[in-house]
């Protein structure tokens, strides 16, 4: 649902990070998208070729990894993988389980082309 | 959303920042960053601003969403009569067109904006910034966004809100949840409405709503109510003046220790 409203948004992301690094192009976009985030990866591709025309992102190419929806039973403890409108835990059966991924929405990483000069990595913490 | 602290990073994507490592030289002299940005962050970032707004002023925004005529302005016109004299009340209407919602509202003596959206099919927090500059926050205890009749893609848009109110209609039947589960699993309440018409109907099972609901993995509390006899709008009233008060405590500053942050 609104996959060219979140290309827009995508591509205006590349287009910053692009002028930060002072790159001449981007390259490639990689996105993670999860079965209950509410977007659709084919659609998310065909709208990126829309949106990202006449932009430093004209010649991108797009990767969608499509998550799974794990999570974890707050009763037995299980971690498994369950279908998106079934999230109980098919060993005890508990209705309360914790999702660990399924939701995401996220612009994982950028290739950025014609950089002049080395670009810094953003530093990343140890994860929570 | 947060590239430095590394917030968006959980259990199921851990390995990314783990085995790969921040930078990667690609092919043709191509340089690769590790971002883990949430695509929807600018949306989220006016949401978390229209959140501030309400909290600066200890109000208690209610984002009420279902099908097109599940009833939600009727349970809203309902709602504000049984506060009238308690709560301070104010919405925001969303709709494709007419005012027709708005009006309802405010012939009840209760200031109502109207959003139309002309074909887009959700409220998004844009419409909702612009709407609440234009309400008495000073003066209200609760505002309730009604947002666009639509199981699909208002879930998606953080308005702003403290709190997501699902409507299910008997009519609509009891599996809707995992027909719909991105919508449902986020509501913090699910009412059941229109119970009024139960025994017509001999297939709605509000057992069955509540399984669907817990299939789904939603956690919301259910409640049944119709507002055209009144059944249930005081324990739904009883709900709210619960959450404005929890709310409001949340915020308040607890003597010796820091502000709770909003």
């Amino acid at each position: 649902m609104h996959e060219l409203a979140l290309c827009q948004a995508l591509i205006e992301q590349l287009c910053a990070v692009a002028r930060e690094h002072r790159a001449a192009c981007v390259a490639r976009a990689r996105l993670r998208i999860g079965p209950l985030s509410g977007v659709e990866p084919a659609l998310l591709e065909q709208a990126f070729t829309l949106a990202r025309a006449g932009t430093i992102a004209n010649e991108a190419l797009l990767e969608v990894e499509q998550g799974a929806v794990r999570v974890r039973c707050c009763e037995c403890g299980r971690e498994q993988e369950v279908p998106p409108n079934d999230t109980r835990c098919s060993n005890c059966g508990n209705w309360r389980t914790q999702l660990l991924s399924g939701d995401e929405l996220l612009l994982v990483s950028v290739e950025l082309g014609g950089a002049a000069g080395r670009i810094a990595a953003p530093a990343l913490a140890e994860p929570a | 959303m947060c590239e430095s602290c590394g917030c968006t990073i959980t259990e199921a994507n851990e390995h990314l920042v783990l085995d790969t490592g921040p930078l990667a030289r690609g092919r043709q002299g191509t340089e690769s960053l590790l971002l883990l940005q949430d695509l929807l962050s600018e949306n989220d970032q006016v949401a978390a601003h229209n959140r501030a707004h309400f909290d600066a002023h200890g109000v208690l925004a209610v984002n009420l969403m279902s099908s097109p005529g599940a009833g939600k302005t009727a349970l809203l016109e309902r709602t504000i009569e049984a506060l009238a004299g308690q709560l301070r009340v104010a919405v925001i209407e969303g709709d494709l067109a007419t005012e027709n919602d708005a009006q309802r509202i405010r012939a009840h003596g209760v200031p109502a904006i109207q959003i139309t959206t002309g074909s887009a099919c959700h409220l998004d927090a844009h419409m909702i910034h612009q709407a609440l500059h234009r309400l008495p926050l000073a003066g209200l205890d609760v505002v309730f966004i009604e947002n666009v009749g639509n199981l699909v893609c208002p879930a998606s848009f953080d308005l702003g809100e403290h709190l997501r109110v699902m409507l299910l209609s008997t009519p609509e039947g009891d599996d809707k949840p995992q027909k719909y589960p991105v919508m449902f699993r986020a509501a913090d309440l699910l009412i059941i409405s229109k119970t009024d018409l139960l025994g017509v109907l001999g297939d709605f099972d509000p057992a069955a709503a509540l399984a669907s609901l817990r299939a789904i993995g939603g956690t919301a509390p259910v409640m049944s109510l119709a507002s055209r006899s009144g059944a249930g709008i005081p324990e739904w009233c009883d709900w709210l003046s619960a959450q404005l008060a929890r709310q409001r405590t949340l915020l308040a500053p607890r003597a010796g220790a820091a502000a709770v942050p909003a």
